[in-house]
């Protein structure tokens, strides 16, 4: 049985295509990926993301853990400030990518609710001997993402109050608003401006009337359909894709969350593939013609093969297919013509600068 | 809402409806929900035969690929031309104006082999 979010119900109420992803059901599209997609980038959409994981660290060794197991330094993070980091086995490869909030009192870890279980697992293992407390808040608490050009402005003028304007990327500020507590963080995973906010379930209902009127109406939900294709154009890699446990973080192209300069768990292995420079680089393909990849394509040099599609649509945006594989790191230099096998027929695919799209300033 | 009783199903979603000496074939409303917004489909060209049971195209959506399997067998008398430029008509009206191709049918008795109306509906109800 999949577990629900606190707005299973009013995702059936507007009529969501319901799918089960990662033990929970969820919302695929309301009334359709590429409509969804397009206002994301023109307006401003609502995502429930209640399903991603979220641990509350307690305790004085909290980021003494947390520095242990991340990729990413944590002992010099100011409160009110987000991270990107990933939690690597000692091959250097990850278990999950996650978001490390510092918060004013304790530390609040996101990670995928794909890889929750064992991250929760992963935690405590490495917790022995530490004075930390573990809490995972993901069903006493909602999530919701409000993502657009127009996002955080409505947000802003909604609780002017709360700072959200003045709020720089990966930023958070926590308050209490009627009562209810509340992070909102300038994060999200579609490429465009826009805030991610925390609060408790209880409080879904009453919150979720309350954003879709923003802006007389001008805020439509959207759902994992146009997530996934908004964050494939932004290049955001998503586990089970760009990243698993073959693939790790230096070839994703993620030097900038992996700080070799302190110990972490796979430090050493990640240590090697910098000196030795990946084997294979996670790249951006643009396909001519109108047929998509998919995910295990074989991407070709000639005829020899050299990788595998990670991600592939066509882009909604662009309006061409695009794809993000791995290949080796000699056919991966930007304008290099490669083709891809879709199963069949090839399509010419050209190396390109990732990401696929970039939001206007 | 049950799928169209005046044509006949295969398992795997595609519809072929007799229209005359013809057989017009489609992929049913219940396939087209699954796949989401169609961005390409690939179709045989006109004149060409195809075999009841085997791959005659395929269809592409945001969210996958999937091969088209013929209903019948026959030799392709009509392609709909609309869908090279405007896929999304096969999301619109699956079951009239999002068709996809029609046949003369070779063998009679392959229409007899597919499911009716109630058999298919019964069917993507079970999930499968």
């Amino acid at each position: 049985m999949s577990l629900c979010t606190p707005f299973c119900s009013i995702h059936e109420r507007l009529g969501a295509r319901m799918v089960d992803f990662a033990g929970w059901r969820m919302p695929l599209l309301y009334q359709g990926i590429i409509p969804e997609h397009l206002h994301t980038r023109t307006a401003a959409s609502v995502f429930d993301v209640s399903h991603m994981g979220r641990l509350r660290l307690t305790g004085p060794d909290a980021a003494r853990l947390i520095d242990q197991v991340a990729t990413r330094q944590v002992s010099d993070q100011r409160v009110g400030v987000i991270r990107y980091g990933l939690l690597c086995t000692e091959t250097g490869c990850p278990l999950d990518d996650i978001l490390i909030y510092r918060c004013p009192d304790d530390w609040l870890i996101v990670c995928n609710a794909s890889n929750r279980a064992r991250v929760v697992e992963w935690i405590k293992q490495h917790s022995a001997g530490l004075n930390v407390r573990m809490d995972d808040q993901t069903q006493a608490t909602a999530m919701l993402a409000v993502q657009g050009p127009l996002a955080r402005g409505l947000v802003d003028q909604m609780m002017p109050d709360a700072g959200v304007g003045k709020l720089s990327r990966y930023g958070f500020v926590t308050g209490s608003y009627l009562g209810m507590n509340y992070i909102i963080s300038r994060t999200g995973y579609t490429g465009e401006d826009g805030v991610e906010v925390i609060f408790p379930a209880g409080a879904a209902e009453l919150v979720w009337p309350y954003v879709s009127s923003l802006g007389d109406g001008v805020v439509k939900p959207a759902g994992l359909g146009a997530r996934d294709t908004l964050r494939l154009e932004a290049a955001m890699p998503l586990y089970g894709h760009e990243l698993d446990e073959q693939h790790d973080p230096l070839s994703a192209g993620l030097t900038f969350a992996v700080n070799l300069d302190k110990p972490f768990i796979g430090r050493d292995a990640l240590a090697r593939v910098a000196a030795e420079g990946p084997k294979q680089k996670l790249v951006g393909l643009k396909l001519t013609g109108p047929r998509s990849a998919r995910q295990g394509y074989t991407v070709l040099a000639g005829k020899t093969p050299v990788g595998l599609v990670t991600s592939a649509a066509v882009s909604p945006t662009l309006g061409c297919p695009i794809a993000m594989a791995y290949v080796d790191a000699v056919a991966a230099v930007v304008g290099t013509t490669l083709s891809i096998d879709l199963r069949g027929p090839q399509a010419e695919a050209v190396v390109v600068e990732l990401p696929f799209y970039k939001a206007k300033k | 809402m049950g799928s169209p009783t005046d044509r006949k199903y295969l398992p795997s979603h595609e519809w072929a409806k007799v229209d005359g000496g013809r057989v017009v074939i489609g992929l049913s409303k219940f396939a087209v929900d699954e796949l989401t917004d169609i961005t390409y489909v690939e179709l045989p060209a006109v004149g060409k035969q195809i075999t009841a049971g085997q791959p005659f195209g395929q269809i592409e959506s945001v969210k996958a690929t999937s091969d088209l399997f013929a209903p019948v067998s026959g030799k392709v008398e009509g392609v709909n031309a609309k869908l090279a430029t405007e896929p999304g008509a096969i999301n619109a009206d699956p079951w009239a104006d999002g068709w996809m191709i029609a046949v003369t049918p070779s063998n009679p008795a392959d229409l007899g082999r597919l499911l009716d109306s109630v058999a298919y509906d019964t069917q993507t109800a079970e999930g499968h």
